[in-house]
């Protein structure tokens, strides 16, 4: 019986030893289901690293800029007909009056360098930004003595010309341009050989305001950093007591009822409603109801508080737990109050995961651009610097995510360099901020 | 006095309350704290609570009210004239606040003396002038009405600010002053310090249901209006969608919902099988030095902003995708005419929602039992027929929940298909033509100066009322079968 099963399979499948055709497949099928896992998880990992790449070699142009440097002939005539040297006097000359002053800087800069050049002098100010003659003006304002000498200024280069320089703009490309056109460039390649032209860090993109649709060369993301810092206090100082007083509601006292279930339900919803339905809730009530200022950080602020609270009230909570029991037990056989156990004792021990959980809100809170949509935080130039706290949360502003938008809508293509700079300038700071709940999670994480 | 500093007001009563009351505690035992009903913080820590709390929700309180109340007192004097719809009604309310800050501008900086501004007249100063002087700019010429209703409401709220200042500070002191009468040293002042302690905690709880009917009541209001304006049935079965602001508009749900869903599916269709493969490979295949490396990295697909994702679909992917699909592209096709389109938004949307679907799925891959695993392998079946035949079984409902709330979060995504998708409404099966979304259209009917009374505005609310239910009923789905449909092991 037993000799005749043991011998019986070996007939019909063959030897244990040589693999037939079914294991085959089946191994085969193992390898091929082992092979699309890892295809997904290198498709993933590609993906990632296309995001970044083109994030970095796309944006990092725009934290260099091409300059010009001119010897800029302040004309007496000109600028002070009557020889007052009277600041208001000289005021008188709108930026209009400097165009011409630059066209011969320009003129007098190309001769100095032995540059000849096709053009009519009247064309030749296109190379250089228009926010040159604002440039020269504020200098000679805040200096009077200056009028009558030559004065070098670095002044930005147009963003054709910066384009030229950064490969984004060719001769083919400019044919049907009205701004710049081909012998400019030859003009430009001389420039740089001799050294008038350079390219240099551009630390105005990172500190500067916005600029009109069309100078993109002097459009710097400094202004909606502030607004996006405004923001941020805002949403800090509300929805870290807020969150905070929540979840230890929740987590330490709250029975077991309806009410609580209800109050759970909520959070758990509010996680999961789509960001711009917040824009909506912040148009309606902040906006249309309360009357608070459109486009202000306060009311960004606010929109994005309630979106982070459930976020926040999430991770408080998971930390609250993780605190043992034996710690309030304790706290409580030595005569504390429920609540003197819970703010001498839980809280502290919880609070490094408390931070985490907050920075990480802060964090989303701080790329989400949908809700700042609808309260008007886009479409308007954030061209001045708030003076002051109070201006600072009630003046129109914009945030990082929402200027990185305007810019994308823009038509000139100049702008979208500007667009992935932005984003480099946010990612630098959500990076800096999950490494910073990273550190404080493995510095002060307790495993009890 | 503005409010800021009312409030500053009150803490620093607070604080004096504070060394007060723990002051007087002493001295009604003679130093002796063992004597006290409670700690003596307890007793300063009371008569500061109870000198601001009361005082500061009456000032957020009033703050909230006060343009609400003046709206409503000031509209009667321009209602007569300008008035006929409620839109122009709000556009002449903003004006009036706007001449009104104007004038307070105005007398700040010194152009006009507060009698001055309290009794200008339309007809002999040019107001508009005078107010862009300091800084704001007016779109039209102020009339009679306009001005004296701005007077007015500058008057009211000027009488109004000094009533809050009073009336909050009242409070303020009158809270500190009970409170420091009543500290004696058989007064239970802990007890009373905790119970205003959990009163407080509660209401922070509350702030999730308060911001729940927050977003109900804005949208349901909003979108009743609408309703008034326009017919429903249009709005639900309507096959066009043409909003124009001069009116006879056509705003049909239905296109934005087919591209909605679309894309939807696009972007599961990517996410789905690239996240679960991932997260099968992660969780039974990958060395834990592997598993370190790759969860993080796929994780940083979660962390990245929704702009960037949108900018991009508008400068990488869509150049890209028309270069191979478009005219004289690549494949030779022709079939796409610009970059934005609905494969472009589809596509980096499922690459958004990769980790999503990954990060979901591996907990739940993880939290079937591994005796299951190890029964199915002594029993002969290799590693891929474990995870095909008794893991992923076991892991479906959880499984089958991630993808829904990954199709919630593909639904309620705003900035990619803003910038990837386009803005045409079509009815189009075309996955490389444009095609537009709910969430789009809200960004685009409530951006720029519409006018919040128009329906092509208020169709905006109902866009987003449909939007909170679909994707609500979705989460609850999502939640009902994993509850419905778990099995329970252990």
């Amino acid at each position: 019986m037993t000799d005749q099963t043991a011998s019986q399979p070996s007939s019909k499948h063959g030897s244990l030893l040589a693999v037939d055709a079914r294991t085959k497949k089946r191994n085969a099928a193992e390898t091929r289901f082992k092979a699309y896992g890892i295809g997904a998880l290198l498709i993933g990992l590609f993906f990632l690293v296309t995001l970044l790449t083109a994030i970095v070699s796309n944006g990092s142009t725009a934290f260099s800029q091409t300059y010009i440097s001119l010897d800029v002939t302040l004309n007496a005539e000109k600028l002070d007909p009557n020889g007052t040297g009277d600041r208001d006097e000289i005021a008188k000359v709108t930026t209009l009056g400097y165009t011409q002053i630059i066209a011969e800087a320009v003129a007098n800069t190309m001769a100095a360098n032995e540059i000849e050049s096709p053009l009519p002098a009247g064309a030749l100010p296109l190379m250089v930004s228009a926010s040159a003659a604002a440039q020269i003006r504020d200098t000679v304002l805040a200096d009077p003595s200056l009028v009558g000498q030559t004065v070098t200024f670095n002044v930005l280069a147009s963003s054709r010309v910066d384009g030229y320089l950064k490969g984004r703009v060719t001769r083919e490309s400019l044919a049907r341009d009205r701004n710049l056109g081909p012998p400019h460039l030859d003009i430009v390649d001389q420039m740089l050989d001799a050294g008038v032209v350079e390219k240099r860090w551009n630390l105005a993109f990172i500190t500067g305001a916005d600029a009109s649709e069309s100078r993109p060369e002097q459009a710097g993301i400094g202004v909606s950093m502030l607004g996006s810092f405004f923001m941020m206090l805002v949403v800090l100082f509300l929805s870290l007591p807020i969150g905070v007083a929540a979840s230890i509601y929740l987590e330490e006292f709250a029975p077991q009822n309806k009410f609580t279930d209800f109050i759970e339900v909520n959070i758990s919803n509010l996680a999961a409603v789509p960001s711009i339905v917040f824009g909506i809730l912040g148009l309606a009530i902040f906006i249309q109801i309360m009357h608070l200022p459109q486009s202000a950080p306060l009311v960004g602020g606010l929109v994005l508080t309630l979106m982070t609270l459930p976020t926040i009230i999430i991770s408080t909570r998971a930390s609250l737990k993780s605190v043992p029991p034996s710690i309030r037990d304790a706290a409580l056989g030595v005569g504390a109050s429920k609540m003197q156990s819970v703010f001498h004792h839980v809280l502290p021990l919880a609070m490094p995961g408390i931070l985490t959980g907050t920075i990480i809100g802060l964090a989303q809170a701080l790329g989400e651009t949908a809700p700042l949509l609808l309260i008007g935080m886009v479409g308007f130039i954030a061209s001045n610097y708030p003076d002051g706290l109070a201006s600072g949360f009630l003046d129109p502003n914009s945030a990082m995510p929402a200027q990185i938008y305007e810019w994308a809508k823009r038509a000139d293509p100049a702008y979208y360099e500007r667009a992935w700079g932005g984003i480099i300038v946010l990612l630098v700071f959500l990076m800096t901020m999950n490494i910073i709940a990273i550190l404080l999670r493995r510095r002060f994480e307790r495993r009890w | 006095m503005s409010a800021l500093w009312i409030a500053l007001i009150v803490l620093a009563l607070a604080a004096g309350g504070y060394v007060l009351g723990r002051k007087r505690a002493l001295a009604s035992v003679g130093g002796n704290t063992r004597h006290l009903h409670s700690l003596p913080s307890y007793y300063g820590a009371n008569v500061a609570m109870m000198a601001a709390v009361p005082a500061l929700i009456l000032l957020v309180i009033w703050l909230i009210l006060q343009p609400m109340v003046l709206n409503r007192m000031v509209a009667p004097m321009i209602g007569s004239v300008a008035a006929g719809e409620a839109g122009e009604m709000s556009l002449v309310m903003s004006d009036v606040r706007r001449v009104a800050d104007g004038l307070d501008a105005a007398v700040d900086q010194g152009v006009l003396s507060g009698a001055e501004a309290r009794d200008m007249q339309s007809d002999s100063t040019d107001v508009r002038a005078t107010l862009s002087n300091v800084g704001v700019a007016l779109g039209s010429d102020v009339t009679a009405e306009t001005l004296s209703a701005a007077q007015r409401y500058r008057a009211l709220s000027s009488t109004g600010s000094l009533l809050m200042t009073v009336v909050v500070l009242a409070v303020a002191l009158a809270g500190a002053i009970t409170a420091t009468l009543r500290t004696h040293r058989d007064f239970r002042a802990r007890n009373v310090v905790e119970h205003g302690m959990r009163v407080l905690l509660i209401g922070a709880a509350c702030f999730a249901i308060l911001t729940t009917l927050g977003i109900v009541l804005s949208l349901i209001f909003n979108t009743v209006k609408f309703f008034n304006l326009y017919p429903a049935s249009d709005y639900f079965f309507g096959l066009t969608w043409s909003p124009s602001f001069g009116g006879g508009s056509s705003l049909g749900i239905l296109p934005l919902l087919w591209g909605t869903l679309y894309i939807s599916v696009i972007a599961l269709a990517v996410a789905v099988p690239i996240g679960l493969f991932a997260a099968i490979y992660l969780s039974e295949y990958a060395t834990p030095r592997i598993r370190a490396f790759a969860k993080p990295m796929l994780e940083v697909l979660a962390g990245i902003p929704t702009i960037v994702y949108g900018l991009f679909a508008l400068l990488t992917v869509g150049p890209l995708l028309v270069s191979v699909f478009g005219e004289g592209g690549f494949a030779g096709v022709g079939w796409m005419q610009g970059g934005t389109a609905v494969m472009t938004a589809g596509l980096v949307m499922g690459i958004m929602l990769i980790p999503f679907v990954s990060s979901l799925s591996d907990d739940i891959i993880n939290a079937v039992p591994q005796t299951m695993r190890d029964g199915s392998l002594g029993l002969g079946a290799t590693k891929s027929e474990t995870v095909r035949q008794v893991v992923l079984p076991a892991a479906l409902p959880g499984i089958v929940g991630a993808i829904l709330l990954a199709a919630s979060r593909a639904i309620g995504e705003t900035m990619i298909v803003v910038l990837g998708a386009g803005a045409a409404a079509k009815l189009s099966l075309n996955p490389f033509e444009a095609m537009t979304t709910v969430t789009a259209k809200i960004v685009s009917q409530l951006t720029g100066d519409a006018d919040f009374s128009s329906p092509e505005a208020l169709v905006a609310f109902a866009l987003g009322m449909t939007l909170f239910v679909i994707t609500l009923g979705l989460n609850i789905f999502a939640l009902w079968i994993v509850r419905k449909y778990r099995e329970q092991y252990e």
